[in-house]
């Protein structure tokens, strides 16, 4: 997966959280919670998406790397097929 | 022969639209099959049935508005021991006792609305009530083609927020008019509780971890069954009645706007990941607008989490007919003293508002102290 597909990934799985919102038209760097308005659980449902379709389980002390649009795919990037991502 | 209702489905509730039967006349239903969908100020509610037996006649027709206690159906072969008490039509307002007024009469346009499964299914989306529409089918019949063109507005379905606000609203008035709340509030360390959550966590995949708020629900249930004087509903003629069951109602934020608090049905009862697969359930749900009838009536007692995000404390508003709510707020580091020395932990407000007319003070605070107590045990909750 490249950093688009990635990018484009995370966006359309907050967009099935938060459907009322955009996720593509948020400050990337903005705190995700704050800017779509969601809660624990719609977190918790965001990763377990993100874990089903890329296979990255995210740990729970890690949650705090994902708190941001760039951070998230930032993370994800660099665990999924790192050999193709080039790191 | 048993007559099935339009239920109550909470304090504020007078009427309900009858949108759509999901069993017909023949059909066999058993005890908690889903029979129709009903629309209210909270939504398209699936209403459910609490006997065994046949579907007969269908007395109410698609569309029609009617006051909470009329028969919508006849169910047939029902076992007589087997009947459940009529729903508490008494709760209805008095505007609807008054005039003796039939049924079939409230729904007046109704008799004989002959409406396609298709039509039918777009107008419940587009929330279009089916007796306004002028059917060009067979025999008048509505047909898809008549909903679509009458529109509305393509919403969520089933979800009004203004309509929703109003009845909070109602909820709340009444609630602050009638019942003498006081207030109580305790700070609980949740340093065991989070460490147990992390260490439980930490072996699973997203989908099968537990949140905090699923702790905290169990560890009310404890307390509601220790203290059942918390739990049950208070009705001005007949005083206070404790709930046999554990039927915690709980608050949901709804996108945009709103609040619904339906009931995890036995809390007490069920094990941690199966309350926490109730609550994504019942979240999910309450959101899209497809609560069940029972998840709106049964609760007994309320807790509302404000979560992560929120502030420190919570003071709620009791839901009538219940005697009690509990707030939690955001757990945070703060230093506290513990053996004389200054230590930070994580910690969470917690309040109850209690019904005087039922229980005080003295009593509250021994109920939030047992919910402190069963926190600090998180492996036995």
């Amino acid at each position: 997966m490249t950093e688009a597909d990635i990018r484009k990934l995370v966006v359309a799985e907050l967009g099935n959280v938060a459907p009322e919102t955009d996720a593509a038209m948020i400050d990337p760097d903005a705190d995700l919670r704050e800017a779509l308005d969601i809660d624990s659980l719609d977190f918790l449902n965001f990763l377990e998406a993100v874990h089903k379709k890329t296979g990255v389980n995210v740990p729970e002390p890690d949650y705090e790397k994902l708190l941001t649009l760039n951070r998230a795919v930032s993370y994800l990037l660099a665990r999924v097929a790192p050999k193709s991502a080039g790191s | 022969m048993y007559e099935f209702r339009m239920p109550s489905l909470g304090a504020d509730m007078e009427a309900g639209t009858l949108v759509e039967w999901l069993k017909h006349p023949g059909d066999r239903v058993a005890r908690g099959d889903i029979v129709a969908v009903v629309e209210t100020d909270k939504g398209a509610i699936e209403i459910e049935i609490f006997v065994a037996g046949t579907m007969g006649k269908q007395v109410v027709a698609l569309g029609a508005k009617v006051p909470v206690g009329t028969t919508l159906a006849l169910i047939e072969g029902v076992a007589e021991e087997r009947r459940p008490p009529a729903p508490r039509a008494a709760a209805a307002p008095r505007a609807f006792e008054a005039p003796a007024v039939p049924p079939s009469a409230v729904a007046a346009p109704a008799p004989g609305l002959r409406v396609s499964p298709a039509a039918r299914k777009l107008a419940r989306e587009r929330g279009i009530d089916l007796a306004t529409i002028k059917g060009s089918g067979p025999d008048g019949s509505i047909v898809l083609h008549d909903v679509e063109r009458v529109g509305g507005a393509p919403a969520r379905r089933g979800l009004d927020l203004n309509r929703m606000r109003q009845a909070i609203a109602a909820a709340m008035a009444r609630s602050k008019r009638e019942i003498p709340h006081y207030y109580l509030a305790t700070d609980i360390d949740m340093s065991k509780a989070l460490d147990w959550l992390q260490t439980t966590n930490a072996g699973r995949t997203p989908g099968n971890r537990l949140l905090p708020a699923v702790l905290t629900l169990k560890a009310v249930a404890h307390a509601a069954r220790k203290y059942p004087a918390f739990n049950g509903t208070f009705d001005p003629a007949s005083g206070f009645t404790a709930a046999s069951g554990v039927h915690i109602g709980v608050a949901i934020a709804v996108r945009g706007g709103g609040l619904a608090s339906p009931a995890v049905h036995d809390c007490d009862q069920q094990s941690l990941d199966d309350l926490m697969g109730r609550l994504r359930d019942l979240v999910a749900r309450t959101r899209e607008g497809r609560l069940r009838s029972s998840e709106m009536s049964d609760a007994t007692l309320t807790v509302s989490s404000l979560g992560e995000r929120g502030v420190e404390t919570l003071y709620g508003i009791i839901y009538p007919p219940q005697v009690a709510i509990v707030g939690f707020g955001r757990v945070a580091s703060r230093p506290v003293a513990v053996d004389g020395q200054v230590v930070v932990r994580n910690v969470m407000s917690a309040t109850l508002a209690g019904d005087h007319r039922v229980t005080d003070g003295h009593l509250g605070s021994l109920f939030l102290r047992e919910i402190d107590a069963r926190l600090q045990e998180p492996d036995k909750l």
